[in-house]
């Protein structure tokens, strides 16, 4: 079976504190998930997104705090703009735009994240791999 | 003429308007042909194919490729032309990034042809005709190099050595490649030769950007009309000066055209489309309750790849669309 690969970009002060609460809380999830920490999930450049569904990502995962509780005032406003706006591109360019999921995840809901990796993974099992570059002459 | 350098100009995949650049330098071409001789230059007079592979390796000292890769014929031959070449410059958008022709990325060469020879309106072909590499006509073998299925920016195809950025080069970048070429003034290879600026930053509108630029709708050019002397942004045109390289004269903005891009991403990016599409979000002045009105100004920007990638799609991350 297609174990899927997941890259997740938490934010430090949110969704990978919980991430940890999740760990010392010795609970188990999908581990198709890589997490990668992140100042804030306003920092995850678009480029970051595409550059891991290129090197082979079948999905990637943000995590943020929820609205109004962004350790820099809006930084979380911003990624909610790129991600709806990325979600349009990737329809266009071949790739399902449900590979791409934003989450708020507080500090205090480990549970959460155990329960949104669970999901994810399962979903992106679902649609398969990501295609892979066409290769063809040149 | 036996101690003059010789250069050479091919195009590929391009639209002609890169060979009409090279004589927009107008007299200083004169100039040109006085300090070089030209060995190769299929468009404007009679050379062959022969005439670069009859040279020895590195005769060329510099051929200027104009056009993206597309077919078998033009991936021969600017590997020949790199093997006769010390100097390989990408000339114009279409080598440098792929293009306007590169758009054709976000679909299959199968899906091409179906429109092209069967379901465009303007065809008729009841034979359903398409081109073969190979054929038979009255007993003669006919033969057409192959089309690939994704269109290629020149650097995917052969090692190149500088880029003329712009669709097509303005007069004054062209020159100046020129004659930092034959001055010997040129910079470390890999570089394209115009400023690493924002064109933001040389435009003439951008006194009257606010110092916090937000907006809350986007338009397209033909729905109104724009005042020409107010940064194209605050208007809520997409303008794609944040994300391009400047050199360009900015010659669409003093026309009252936003930016659409020509000149390609600045150095430290990766990826023009997305270098803009995150200015754009940062802009776009939309708090997260606003979801549903953000997805509806979207929708003044139906076609995102086409306008966020308008020509450097082969030359992104993902290259094109991805297909099974």
């Amino acid at each position: 079976m297609h174990e899927p690969k997941i890259i997740a970009f938490f934010c430090n002060w949110c969704t990978y504190t919980a991430a940890d609460l999740a760990g010392v809380s010795r609970m188990s999830y999908a581990p198709n998930v890589r997490i990668i920490r992140v100042m804030c999930s306003g920092r995850v450049d678009p480029e970051l997104v595409i550059k891991a569904f290129d090197l082979g990502a079948d999905g990637v995962l943000i995590g943020g705090c929820h609205p109004g509780d962004c350790h820099y005032q809006n930084g979380n406003h911003k990624t909610l703009r790129r991600y709806i706006l990325l979600k349009r591109l990737l329809s266009q360019m071949g790739i399902e735009p449900e590979r791409l999921r934003l989450e708020w995840i507080s500090a205090s809901e480990g549970e959460k994240v155990r329960r949104v990796c669970n999901e994810f993974t399962e979903q992106i099992r679902g649609l398969g791999p990501l295609r892979r570059e066409v290769k063809n002459g040149g | 003429m036996a101690d003059k350098p010789w250069v050479a100009f091919y195009w590929c995949a391009s639209c002609g308007g890169c060979e009409e650049a090279v004589v927009d330098i107008a007299e200083k071409i004169l100039d040109v042909v006085e300090a070089v001789n030209i060995g190769f230059w299929p468009v404007a007079l009679d050379f062959k194919r022969e005439d670069v592979e009859s040279r020895p390796d590195g005769f060329f000292v510099a051929s200027f490729v104009n056009g993206a890769v597309r077919t078998s014929e033009q991936e021969e031959m600017v590997k020949l032309l790199r093997k006769k070449s010390r100097l390989i410059f990408a000339f114009g958008s279409c080598s440098h990034l792929g293009g306007i022709p590169g758009l054709a990325n976000l679909y299959s060469r199968e899906e091409i042809f179906d429109y092209v020879y069967r379901k465009s309106p303007s065809t008729e072909n009841p034979g359903e005709t398409l081109p073969a590499e190979n054929s038979r006509e009255n007993g003669n073998e006919l033969h057409l190099p192959e089309f690939y299925d994704r269109v290629y920016s020149l650097d995917q195809v052969i090692p190149v050595d500088y880029y003329i950025p712009g669709c097509a080069p303005p007069p004054d970048i062209v020159m100046n490649a020129l004659e930092a070429l034959l001055e010997g003034k040129l910079p470390d290879k890999g570089a394209v030769l115009s400023p690493n600026k924002a064109l933001c930053s040389t435009c003439p509108l951008n006194e009257t950007k606010p110092e916090k630029l937000l907006i809350r709708e986007l338009k397209r050019p033909h729905e109104f009309q724009a005042d020409p002397e107010k940064c194209f942004l605050t208007q809520g045109l997409l303008c794609m000066g944040p994300a391009t390289r400047t050199g360009c004269g900015e010659r669409c903005i003093r026309a009252g055209m936003p930016c659409r891009g020509c000149f390609g991403p600045l150095d430290n990016a990766l990826d023009q489309g997305l270098s803009m599409l995150s200015a754009l979000a940062s802009i776009l002045d939309f708090t997260p309750q606003e979801k549903e009105e953000l997805e509806r100004v979207l929708g003044a920007c139906p076609d995102p790849a086409g306008t966020l990638y308008r020509f450097s799609l082969p030359s992104s991350i993902l290259k094109g669309k991805r297909r099974l």
